[in-house]
C-alpha cells in the first residue's frame, strides 16, 4: 500500500522532471521533450491502474498551478489550450499501455512495453489529443488530426525507447515489472 | 525549477489558499479568452509589478524561477518570426511567460500545507462517500519534493556523462533515473510504513 503510493507519486514526479530536463530531449532540430515518454514509462512500468494514477496525479498537480508540463506549463489556463486533449489524455494513455502490457503476453517484456507504448501513448493519445484540438480550434478531427501528426515520428522514437528501457529494467530489476513477472511464472507453469 | 513558497513572508501568504488557486483559474482562463496584445502586455506587466512589490529577494527569487521558459521564450519567438506570423509569436510568448509567473507567485505564497489543506476539504465529499483520500495528501506533496530532486539527479546524471563523453547523454540517462526513483519509492513506502502507514490507524488495510 504505502509502496505503491510512494511508486505512483515518484513515476508523477518522474513524468515532470522527463518534461523539465533540457538535458533529455531528444533531438531533431526542434526539441522533443521526453514528458510523453514519461507518460509511457508509467504505464508499461506500473501497469493500467497504477500507471493511470501516476499520470493523474501529475495532472493534478499541474491543475493545482505547478508548472510541470514540458515548458514549464501549469495552472488551469492547460486544460483550455489547444493541447488540452493531450493533458487530459495522460491518465488515459499510461491505462492503455498498462492494459496491453498487462493482456499481451510476450515472452519480450521490451517488445510488450514498446508495443503498449505505441498503442496507449500514440494510438489512444493522438486520439484524444486531435479531438481536444478539434473542440478548441473549431476545425474537424481530420484536420486536426493532420496538425498533430507532425509529432507521431518523435514519439514512435520514444515508445521505441520505452520498449529499450523496460527491457533493461526487466533484465536489472525484474521485481519492478509486476506484469512481466505474471507472464513469466505463467510461462514456466505452462513448461 | 519550482520555486517553493517564499520565505520572504508576504501578504498573501495569509490570504487562504482556495481564494488564491481560483484567482489563478480565473485569470488563466481570461488569458486565453482574451486575444489582444496589449492586454497580455498589461498583464505581463501587472503580475511583474506583484513579483516587485514585495521587496528585491521576493523578485529575483521571483525571476529566477521564471528563467526555465526563457529558452521556450526564445524558440517560439523565432519560430514566429521564421513563419512570419509575429504578433501570433509575441502572444503567445506573453500569455505563457504571464501564466507560468502567476502560477508560481500562487505557489511562492502558498504553504504546501495551505495546498493539501485545500485538496483535503475539496475531496471531503470523496472521504464522505468511503473512498480513501489520505494517500492523495501524502502522494501530492512528494510528488513536489521529488520532483526538483529527480531534475536535479538528472543533470548530475548529465555532468558525469559529459566528463566522459563528447556526445550528447539524451535518453540514455533515463535508466539510471529511473532505477534511482524506484528505489527512492522503495525508500519512501518504508518510511511511510515506519510512520504507522500511509492510511494513519484508521484507514489501514
Amino acid at each position: 500500500m504505502e509502496r505503491n503510493i510512494a511508486q505512483i507519486a515518484l513515476f508523477a514526479a518522474m513524468i515532470a522532471a522527463l518534461g523539465l530536463v533540457p538535458q533529455i530531449t531528444l533531438g531533431f532540430g526542434v526539441p522533443i521533450t521526453a514528458q510523453t515518454l514519461g507518460v509511457m514509462l508509467a504505464g508499461a512500468v506500473l501497469g493500467a491502474r497504477r500507471g493511470a494514477a501516476a499520470a493523474g496525479l501529475f495532472l493534478l498537480l499541474v491543475a493545482l498551478g505547478l508548472p510541470l508540463l514540458a515548458g514549464g506549463r501549469g495552472g488551469l489556463g492547460v486544460f483550455v489550450s489547444p493541447t488540452a486533449g493531450f493533458a487530459l489524455g495522460f491518465p488515459v494513455a499510461a491505462f492503455a499501455t498498462g492494459l496491453f502490457v498487462e493482456h499481451v503476453r510476450l515472452r519480450s517484456a521490451g517488445l510488450a512495453a514498446g508495443l503498449g507504448a505505441v498503442f496507449g501513448g500514440i494510438l489512444v493519445l493522438y486520439v484524444l489529443g486531435a479531438a481536444g484540438l478539434a473542440v478548441v480550434s473549431g476545425k474537424g478531427l481530420a484536420e486536426a488530426f493532420g496538425l498533430v501528426a507532425v509529432f507521431i515520428p518523435g514519439d514512435l522514437l520514444k515508445a521505441a525507447i520505452t520498449g529499450m528501457l523496460v527491457q533493461a529494467l526487466a533484465r536489472v530489476r525484474p521485481q519492478t515489472l509486476a506484469w512481466h513477472r505474471a507472464a513469466a511464472d505463467g510461462a514456466q507453469t505452462r513448461l | 525549477m519550482i520555486s517553493l513558497t517564499s520565505p520572504v513572508e508576504t501578504r498573501a501568504h495569509r490570504w487562504p489558499a482556495g481564494l488564491k488557486l481560483g484567482a489563478l483559474c480565473l485569470a488563466s482562463t481570461g488569458l486565453f479568452l482574451v486575444p489582444g496584445l496589449a492586454v497580455h502586455a498589461g498583464a505581463l506587466a501587472a503580475v511583474l509589478a506583484l513579483y516587485a512589490a514585495p521587496g528585491p529577494v521576493f523578485l529575483r527569487a521571483g525571476l529566477g524561477s521564471l528563467r526555465v521558459v526563457l529558452p521556450f521564450v526564445v524558440i517560439l519567438l523565432a519560430w514566429h518570426a521564421l513563419t512570419g506570423d509575429m504578433r501570433q509569436g509575441l502572444l503567445i510568448t506573453l500569455r505563457m511567460v504571464t501564466l507560468v509567473a502567476l502560477a508560481n507567485l500562487v505557489t511562492m505564497t502558498t504553504p504546501l500545507e495551505d495546498l493539501v489543506a485545500l485538496i483535503r476539504r475539496l475531496t471531503a465529499p470523496l472521504r464522505r462517500m468511503g473512498l480513501p483520500t489520505g494517500a492523495l495528501e501524502i502522494a501530492v506533496p512528494l510528488v513536489i519534493r521529488f520532483t526538483p530532486v529527480l531534475v536535479l539527479r538528472a543533470e548530475t546524471l548529465a555532468e558525469a556523462w559529459r566528463a566522459r563523453s563528447r556526445r550528447r547523454p539524451g535518453w540514455r540517462l533515463i535508466l539510471p533515473l529511473t532505477l534511482q526513483a524506484l528505489d527512492d519509492a522503495d525508500h519512501v513506502g518504508e518510511a511511510l510504513r515506519a510512520r504507522g502507514g500511509a492510511l494513519g490507524p484508521s484507514g489501514s488495510e
